[in-house]
């Protein structure tokens, strides 16, 4: 349990200071601490805990929350969230004196231009990851498939999409 | 700022209160995504900031690690009150998120046994799993023309998805050959 509780706020914290370009980066390094290094849930349940957090409303990195209480419960809870928000709040803070004389500087225009194809590769991995892990099967991956498309050609609002893909889910399926 | 630049109306400076219940309002509401809601709130209801600055603020919320709108929770607090606006606006933003989550939570632990709520659950993260692809798609899109760029994207995606290296060290290697491709394409 303290063991636990060391390990998550480890984590979380590198995390913290690992996610530029937004939450999503880090999804395929928190699904192998959490799936393979340390074993606390299986693969299909890490997406089930990121669907969960995606359907939820707020900053989109919720699924930090429900790992610490999957893993120690509110202590947990605690733990996750100072580690996985604390250290990137500090670095705001520190950094918003420094803004106003490096944000026009050209090194500042590399930087966010070099993070950029960091950010789509990693982005496009936690897909990757995510999707197979959430595709047991045929019609699973047909619902990715259309909500893929559909959020990309349409301006329809993400949550009638998860909402449309519960549906589809809940009825193909089976009611078995 | 140009001598001749219209002064902004002094707005009253918001109390920790006020920053972290409309922070806490922003959370709740938010769904699929919080930042057109933070804009909303921020510069055109509460009118905290105008559009220069939230822009301003937004793009060294976007440059730093972190969330974005985390980040833009505490820069905002930080900016009108100190650590102690920074800490109200970003326990505001994920105290409301944090127990509508867990209680989701619970709820999936209790029924998840019955198959259809298995399978309402199985088309869940199969949506998520296709919006997650939708934004891979709108991120990289604008990296065909950039063959270089395009290569770290691709060199990323295959350290961390199909050879499961761990990030910190790929982060390390990749990024700053990225940064310095960066420099001198744009040179």
């Amino acid at each position: 349990m303290n063991h636990d509780l060391v390990s998550l706020a480890a984590i979380f914290s590198q995390l913290s200071l690992l996610a530029f370009g937004g939450g999503n980066t880090i999804l395929p390094e928190m699904q192998r601490q959490v799936v393979e290094v340390h074993q606390w849930m299986s693969k299909a349940d890490f997406s089930a805990l990121f669907a969960l957090a995606q359907a939820a409303p707020g900053p989109n990195m919720m699924v930090v929350t429900l790992v610490g209480w999957h893993v120690a419960g509110w202590p947990g809870v605690l733990v996750s969230s100072a580690a996985k928000f604390g250290p990137s709040s500090l670095v705001t803070i520190a950094a918003m004196h420094a803004w106003e004389r490096f944000k026009t500087r050209p090194w500042r225009r590399f930087v966010q231009a070099g993070l950029v194809p960091m950010t789509a590769g990693l982005v496009a991995a936690s897909a990757s990851l995510i999707a197979q892990a959430s595709d047991r099967n045929w019609t699973l991956g047909a619902i990715t498939a259309g909500v893929a498309v559909l959020a990309y050609k349409s301006r329809l609002h993400p949550l009638w999409l998860l909402a449309a893909g519960s549906v589809i889910g809940l009825l193909a399926l089976g009611w078995s | 700022m140009p001598p001749d630049a219209p002064q902004r109306p002094p707005a009253r400076i918001p109390t920790l209160a006020e920053i972290f219940t409309g922070f806490l309002a922003l959370g709740l509401t938010a769904f699929g995504g919080a930042l057109p809601h933070a804009r909303r709130e921020i510069v055109e209801r509460r009118k905290w900031l105008d559009a220069d600055e939230f822009t301003d603020l937004l793009g060294l919320c976007q440059f730093l690690p972190g969330g974005n709108v985390i980040n833009l929770s505490v820069a905002v607090g930080m900016r009108f009150r100190g650590v102690a606006g920074a800490l109200a606006g970003l326990l505001g933003l994920i105290v409301g998120p944090t127990l509508v989550v867990i209680a989701l939570g619970v709820l999936y632990q209790r029924t998840h046994h019955d198959p259809r709520v298995e399978h309402l659950f199985a088309g869940l993260a199969a949506a998520a799993a296709g919006l997650l692809v939708a934004m891979a798609v709108k991120i990289a899109w604008p990296l065909r023309r950039k063959p270089e760029m395009a290569l770290i994207a691709v060199l990323a995606f295959v350290a961390i998805a199909l050879l499961r290296f761990p990030l910190l060290p790929t982060m390390l290697v990749l990024t700053p050959v990225s940064i310095l491709l960066a420099s001198k394409v744009r040179r």
